[in-house]
């Protein structure tokens, strides 16, 4: 029973993180209906430009933080002014090799610039364990949570009760409406844009303060999609629900079953149940109807 | 005098002409039809005139100032409310919700100012905006399902929707693509008086495309006739009605002479 407890309580701190980085996704596709698969390569570039933050200009971690924060809004807006802007109105298939083209881009850039070394931030929280019970939490994992909670709160606040975020609403409900009623549809592409990134970037932080940063941490973005295809693409909520779901999962999966199995349990689970979700909810548990299946 | 100009229209999709040199003038205060048959290039001036397509050549002038290059949504802060012939509602949102986005279009979207708006300007603002909310909803009947996701409301009453959200813009000028298409008699002749309701009360011209001439006939104080993308004759219903170009465009060469025969097309 206290293995059982110990395993979902990591598991839903982990999936407050996946949940942060699935937002950036949903940002995105909900306003501008474009599938990013370069989510878990901003991650990664979020995590290095973090650690050269601290690491080589020696700033704090706030400030290290916030810098990282307009870097990836601009990050955001770049890509989308200087690429997606040029792709609008394409086949989604055109604009899905685009991002998968910036994904293998960012994968590149990262090994010229920081190298394929194994880098490890500076330590940012206490390094005991907090022992709530019988159960043990990683501090990373734990502050990683909190973090990644506050900023998930900060972005569904910002959606749902500011003016930005309606107007944003309205364009990823209907784009013609949205012209009429004088919403300048296209600079809510380019904020979705850069939330979108900025919700990347932080996880990509908590994430690689959790493990290590390497370029390949945005292979860790494959995770994203269990967590939004289960949620629903469109969905801030489903993110949310999604990322508990595939972080209970996997931690179940991880402590039951590997043992039997010799590992590896842990990274396929996720990806069975979400078949089996599927199955008989093809639109995710909170998608939209009307969506389009990846 | 003219609110809103249109000057030697022409528009092309590659090789496909859409509109040739067409040139209308919409005065204050009046009711202004577009008529024509299926294709003949109405819709095309109206995203012409919203600004969701370059023309060509030709120019659009809005209250004395060229609108021909303007984005769509400056032209709808500006003033030009439109409605849409396939209905571009919120639909997951609540008839009250979209009400309140029409009311959007005044309060500027700019990145920044998006964020960073507050104070006294802004509570002046809200005030106004649940005032117009209220009377629109009001005038237009649809208090008892104000609190209702417009996807669920029957046709009829989600073009009156659609209407009340292009109100709330506190438009100038009112452009409707086929308001009544598909509706049965009681609701057309609903939504002529709104039509009717708002020229009058808010002195708001309103440019209209419709198929239903005999709401054509009965609500409009001047009409423009197009058939393939050109102007074949402009003026009142009477006068269209016994054009005999306009009687050749809809009933073919043998059927000239009968100007009511239009009337029974509708």
């Amino acid at each position: 029973m206290d293995v059982l407890l110990q395993l979902v309580v990591s598991g839903i701190a982990v999936g407050g993180v996946y949940a942060l980085i699935a937002l950036g996704f949903v940002l995105i596709y909900k306003a501008t209906s474009v599938i990013n698969f370069a989510t878990g390569e901003f991650m990664m570039i979020g995590a290095y430009i973090f650690y050269s933050c601290m690491v080589y200009a020696g700033l704090p971690a706030i400030p290290a933080f916030l810098a990282v924060m307009g870097c990836a809004a601009c990050l955001g807006f770049l890509i989308e002014r200087l690429i997606l802007r040029h792709m609008l109105g394409q086949p989604t298939i055109s604009i899905v090799m685009v991002t998968i083209g910036i994904s293998a881009i960012f994968t590149g850039l990262a090994e010229l610039v920081w190298g394929s070394e194994f880098c490890t931030f500076p330590a940012l929280f206490p390094r005991k364990p907090l022992v709530i019970g019988d159960i043990i939490l990683r501090p990373n994992i734990f502050y990683g949570f909190v973090l990644a909670s506050a900023a998930v709160l900060v972005f569904a606040g910002l959606f749902k009760y500011a003016r930005v975020g309606l107007a944003m609403r309205a364009t990823a409900s209907d784009q013609t409406a949205s012209f009429s009623m004088g919403i300048n549809v296209k600079s809510m592409f380019t904020l979705s844009w850069a939330f979108g990134a900025i919700a990347a970037c932080l996880g990509g932080i908590i994430l690689g303060n959790i493990g290590s940063v390497h370029p390949s941490l945005g292979h860790l973005g494959l995770k994203i999609f269990p967590v939004v295809i289960l949620g629903g693409l469109d969905s801030i909520g489903g993110a949310v629900v999604g990322g508990f779901i595939v972080g209970i999962v996997e931690n179940l999966a991880g402590g039951y079953l590997d043992p039997y199995v010799d590992g590896g349990a842990k990274d396929i689970a996720p990806f069975v149940v979400l078949v089996l979700i599927l199955l008989v909810k093809p639109y995710g548990l909170f998608g939209k109807e009307e969506i389009e299946r990846l | 005098m003219s609110i809103l100009s249109v000057r030697d229209l022409s528009l092309s999709f590659g090789g496909l002409k859409v509109l040739s040199d067409v040139s209308f003038d919409v005065h204050e205060g009046e009711i202004f039809a577009i008529i024509g048959p299926n294709g003949a290039g109405k819709t095309s001036i109206l995203n012409i005139i919203s600004g969701f397509y370059r023309p060509t050549s030709g120019q659009v002038l809005f209250d004395d100032r060229d609108i021909t290059a303007m984005r769509p949504d400056r032209r709808a802060a500006l003033g030009l409310g439109r409605t849409f012939q396939n209905i571009a509602l919120y639909r997951g949102m609540s008839v009250l919700d979209n009400i309140k986005l029409g009311a959007h279009a005044h309060l500027g979207t700019g990145l920044f100012s998006s964020l960073w708006y507050w104070g006294s300007a802004h509570r002046e603002e809200m005030e106004l905006r649940h005032e117009v909310e209220d009377s629109v909803i009001d005038l237009l009947e649809i208090e008892s399902i104000r609190k209702q996701p417009v996807g669920a409301l029957a046709y009829g009453l989600q073009k009156r929707v659609e209407l009340a959200r292009a109100l709330a813009m506190r438009p100038k000028i009112l452009l409707m693509d086929e308001p009544v298409a598909g509706m049965n008699a009681e609701e057309t002749e609903d939504m002529a008086r709104f039509i009717l309701d708002i020229n009058e009360e808010r002195n708001i011209p309103v440019v209209l495309i419709e198929h239903d001439m005999k709401m054509i006939m009965d609500i409009s104080e001047r009409v423009l006739v197009v058939n393939f993308g050109m102007k074949l004759a402009e003026g009142k219903p009477e006068e269209v009605q016994q054009h005999p170009d306009v009687i050749k465009a809809y009933l073919g060469e043998k059927g000239a002479g009968n100007g009511r025969a239009i009337a029974a097309c509708g």
